[in-house]
């Protein structure tokens, strides 16, 4: 793995995730080094259980490694607090998962306030939802709301802090090809517009041809490194 | 504006208003009682001191034969005394115009010259009486007669008929409570307190130049023993019966027995209702952490804090605490208002200050935030130390492993939805366990105040039909030789006398004594006997006395032990008594002695202080009633039979309120505990359900594994909650206890009963009503969703 540190948001070292489930262990992780760099729209891919989540989860500062070290530019999560995590993860990520995670009992720009309320400098929840193309449907609540509505509410509620990275956990992974292209269209101009270095896994290999890199796990462990030239736009992609 | 997760907490508890509006029914019924009985008992205290200070009520009493004026100032000189009053003080039989029951009254003298500066009356209308033939008469006595100013009556002043016109009506500080002699309630109609000019009391007692009652208020700090001991001393020479404080003054002691009643009710109930609160925010906020973890996950992502969700979780329990404040102060305000209003019937304050101090409101509100808080603390702290990624991904199916139990349920064969309850309930044996002690508490509650009826049936029926079985009771004052019972069996209607006497007496044991009055019983007596616990007639035997339990303790004896037993009538002398038996009695403190045994221990001829009598006719004795009110020597009459009517009605009117607030009090439990196990099983177990359902399971089927395991748990209570319930009905009657009476436990297996048929109808209901949602469940959409 070659290091441009200067330019590195995320950087890795030998970190390893075990995690106990019942009375077997699972290595999720296995002594992974990589960097991510600034502006960089990265693809995780790989089959389930090839570790994406754990390492996206480790990046996000939502989980501990096991072993091994993370730096977020010059700060080392690895040795950071419940507390300094918490603040990290307020001030500089945004997610979106597979499932939204919308709380259902908010509407859409409730979803989104849930964020702008305890961000350092948001936009305004109107703002971030006319971002994802959903500024007529501010009042609904999720369940009024298609897959692929809620997955761009989820996009509108991680980008509206302004966040400088954005990790995307199968973002398209609940939603028929149509809806995916979307919701990919979407991080793809959001990371254009805002320079927002971006991680997007998928186990959808047709995908990877929006990313600048492409990371892919087998294991546990960084299989290969592939570098695009070109990036195609999200609606020339089918699945 | 409202933060989003303000609103997320406001739209949460919308949707859990059901389970948390029964759950603030809990806390409510705690906050009611609390309200109720400490704001009670806060006013009828406060309004007493007021009371008692504004009109300077006595210290010490003492009442004596015919003490000269002139010892008025030895007892002033008695060290810690601050003030002396002095009166002439009598009973009379009154004759009112119109109504043949007899009445009586205590006539108390007064002097427009002087008037009293201890236990001042208040006057309420009209003026003092300044002239014989005027008299001033207790207010509540004129309301019952209907009297008004002017009206005119006779009092038999000792044996003198004399027409007396009513100038005024009064209140007094020492009659709050007014109750006749011998009578169980107050009977303002027969019984009046009666102030008369002095001269006209000096004629009639032969008290010109002394008195018959003084009063002493004395300075802080005085100890009263020593203050009582000399004026006993003083007294002595001339009649006086011994001093006492007010603790045994009778109205002050009725007070102090129903402020402790509410003391009681304070301690022993709310702690079980804010316990059984404690358990369901408990069970709900669990179940809720329990489901929003991907949320909770998602938050913390966020970048929302672990004290964030940890508040998040216990303002929703806040918000349920606020709802049961709302409710109880509002219930418990009413309540005290309603039970104010009762007590305006039998206490006779000038003015009740009444309003629950905002401190109680505070304190209640304080103690139910801190029950739902503590309730909400183990869920709250645990959504906060979730980490977010475990948060995210879905909790670890329970660890189902086989055990013995397993063994046991393949070994009986049960169905596979039996099973599905029996693991359940093996799995999760803290829910299991909260849930079956909650229904065990609201059986507690139902068994614990449905046993007053009975206790009170019991009362009454030893008290009136099987101790006291006379019609009328004559009351002689001071007592007369025994061969007065021939005018008594001549009087028109009479069927049967029984001659009694009473005699008030110091009983001492080491350092304890009481003040009571000792009563003869005769082994022939078939009227008036004593009847023990188990139904059966005791009596004294020959030479020794048969006590009351109460008084046992109290004195701390038992039988063959000696009381040093002081007589204040006759020649006033002291004798060592054997205790020769002991009797439980609910009513006073007894002691008896055998009839001619005590006329030995005097040393004197046969006499009584009471007949009782029986009638031919005793629904209309007007003809034996007009008889007695010329028969001489005689105080007043005790209309048994309209004691016990009216102190039957009484009673049950009050028993039925208070049972009614106690069966809805234990629904309200129920219906919380049993509607929230059931809701927080179907939310955990919706997928199991619907595959069942999917499997071909009917409706019906699903339902009794919901209903099944609930009522498993309902029914395994009741042997817990019949069992509590005693031991709180034990509580209760142990703190109700005083020396003017005590309440037996009477737990009859109706009582369990219908504790328990109660809590298993409301467990029914209650549950039946979340089975409906079965039908609503959306097989597909509950299948689709994750976990």
């Amino acid at each position: 793995m070659t290091d441009q540190p200067l330019d590195a948001v995320f950087r890795t070292k030998e970190v390893s995730k075990i995690y106990d489930v019942g009375e077997i262990q699972v290595h999720a992780l296995r002594e992974v080094s990589v960097s991510l760099y600034e502006g960089e729209l990265a693809v995780l891919l790989g089959p389930s259980g090839s570790g994406k989540s754990t390492f996206l989860n480790i990046l996000g500062g939502l989980d501990h490694p096991t072993t091994g070290r993370v730096w977020f530019r010059q700060t080392e999560l690895t040795t950071a607090s419940d507390r300094a995590l918490t603040r990290y993860r307020r001030d500089h990520v945004g997610f979106v998962f597979q499932f939204y995670n919308l709380v259902p009992s908010l509407t859409a720009r409730e979803n989104v306030q849930l964020v702008t309320d305890v961000a350092r400098d948001p936009m305004r929840p109107e703002e971030a939802l006319t971002l994802v193309g959903l500024d007529a449907r501010m009042d609904h609540f999720p369940a009024q709301l298609s897959g692929g509505e809620q997955q761009r509410v989820a996009i509108a509620r991680a980008v509206a802090k302004r966040p400088d990275v954005l990790l995307c956990d199968e973002p398209t992974g609940a939603l028929d090809s149509k809806t995916g292209t979307t919701v990919l269209e979407t991080l793809r101009h959001i990371n254009d517009t805002f320079g927002t270095s971006t991680a997007v896994i998928t186990h959808n290999a047709a995908i990877q041809q929006m990313a600048h890199r492409v990371i892919h796990f087998q294991d546990g462990r960084i299989d290969r490194i592939d570098q695009n030239e070109t990036q195609i736009a999200p609606a020339e992609i089918s699945w | 504006m409202m933060q989003a997760i303000d609103k997320k907490l406001l739209r949460d508890f919308g949707r859990l208003w059901a389970q948390g509006l029964a759950i603030a029914l809990v806390l409510a019924a705690g906050i009611t009682v609390i309200i109720m009985s400490i704001g009670m008992s806060r006013a009828l205290n406060e309004s007493r001191e007021a009371y008692y200070a504004q009109n300077r009520f006595a210290h010490i009493f003492a009442g004596a034969r015919r003490a000269p004026d002139s010892l008025a100032r030895d007892i002033r000189a008695i060290p810690g005394v601050l003030e002396v009053e002095t009166q002439v003080r009598g009973h009379a039989t009154l004759d009112i115009p119109g109504r043949t029951k007899p009445a009586s009254g205590h006539l108390i003298s007064y002097d427009p010259a002087r008037p009293p500066a201890l236990n001042i009356p208040i006057l309420r209308s009209g003026r003092w009486p300044e002239r014989p033939g005027e008299v001033v008469v207790n207010e509540p006595f004129a309301e019952a007669n209907d009297f008004r100013l002017g009206t005119v009556f006779s009092v038999n002043l000792n044996g003198r008929k004399r027409e007396v016109r009513i100038t005024g009506t009064a209140l007094s500080p020492e009659f709050i409570y007014t109750i006749g002699p011998g009578a169980l309630v107050p009977q303002n109609e027969s019984y009046g307190i009666l102030w008369l000019p002095h001269e006209v009391l000096d004629a009639a007692f032969n008290m010109d130049g002394a008195f018959s009652h003084v009063s002493l208020a004395l300075l802080p700090g005085t100890q009263t023993d020593d203050v009582t001991d000399a004026l006993d001393q003083l007294l002595k020479p001339y009649g006086g019966t011994s001093s006492f404080d007010r603790s045994l003054q009778q109205s002050n002691a009725f007070l102090d027995a129903e402020i402790t009643q509410l003391e009681v009710l304070a301690y022993i109930l709310p702690p079980v209702f804010l316990g059984i609160s404690i358990f369901l925010v408990n069970l709900v906020v669990g179940r809720i952490v329990l489901l929003e973890r991907a949320e909770i996950g998602l938050m913390k992502a966020i970048g929302y804090s672990s004290w964030d969700i940890c508040l998040h979780y216990l303002m929703l329990a806040g918000l349920i605490a606020l709802v049961g404040i709302a409710i109880g102060v509002v219930a418990g305000s009413w309540l005290a208002h309603a039970t104010a209003t009762l007590y305006a019937r039998y206490f006779d304050f000038p003015f009740l200050v009444f309003g629950v101090p905002s401190s109680i409101y505070a304190a209640s509100a304080l103690l139910a935030l801190a029950a739902t808080s503590l309730g909400a603390s183990r869920s709250a702290i645990h959504a906060a130390r979730l980490a977010p990624a475990i948060a995210m991904s879905p909790p670890a199916p329970p660890n189902f492993r086989r055990s013995i139990f397993d063994r046991a349920i393949d070994a009986i064969g049960f169905s596979q939805p039996a099973r599905m309850i029996l693991r359940s309930l093996t799995r999760w044996p803290l829910r299991a366990a909260t849930t079956l002690f909650g229904v065990a508490l609201a059986v507690a509650i139902l068994v614990a105040s449905s046993f007053f009826p009975d206790a009170i049936d019991d009362i009454i029926d030893k008290a009136f039909y099987q101790s006291n079985r006379q019609d009328v009771l004559l009351l002689f004052d001071p007592d007369v030789p025994l061969s007065g019972i021939a005018d008594v069996r001549r009087l028109p209607g009479v069927l049967q006398v029984e001659p009694q006497q009473y005699h008030a007496a110091i009983l001492r044991h080491g350092h304890l004594e009481k003040r009571l009055a000792v009563s003869t019983v005769s082994p022939k007596n078939d009227l008036a006997r004593v009847v023990d616990d188990a139904g059966s007639v005791v009596a004294p035997d020959a030479t020794g006395l048969l006590i009351s339990e109460r008084l046992a303790t109290a004195l701390d004896v038992r039988v063959g032990d000696t009381i040093t037993t002081t007589f204040e009538t006759g020649l006033r002398e002291t004798f060592e008594i054997p205790v020769s038996g002991v009797v439980i009695q609910y009513f006073g403190l007894g002691a008896y002695l055998d009839h001619e045994h005590l006329n030995r221990l005097f040393r004197q001829d046969p006499r009584m202080s009471t007949v009782n009598v029986t009638l031919a006719d005793p629904i209309y004795p007007e003809a034996f009633e007009e008889a007695v009110k010329e028969l001489p020597g005689v105080m007043g009459t005790i209309d048994m039979t309209q004691n016990r009517m009216s102190f039957s009605d009484t009673i049950s009117q009050n028993i039925l309120i208070v049972t009614t607030i106690y069966a809805i009090l234990g629904s309200i439990i129920t219906v919380g505990v049993c509607y929230n196990a059931a809701r927080i099983q179907l939310s955990q177990r919706a997928r199991e359900l619907a595959s069942l359902r999917i499997l071909g399971f009917s409706k019906f089927d699903v339902a009794k594994v919901l209903v099944g395991e609930v009522m498993i748990l309902v029914i395994l209570a009741q042997p817990l909650g019949w069992w509590f319930g005693a031991e709180i009905a034990r509580w209760m009657t142990e703190g109700f206890s005083s020396d003017l009476y005590a309440i037996p436990l009477v737990l009859k297996p109706s009582t369990y009963a219908t504790a328990s048929l109660i809590v298993l109808a409301a467990a029914v209901i209650s549950t039946l009503i979340v089975a409906r949602r079965l039908g609503q469940l959306d097989l597909i959409a509950v299948m689709k969703t994750r976990e």
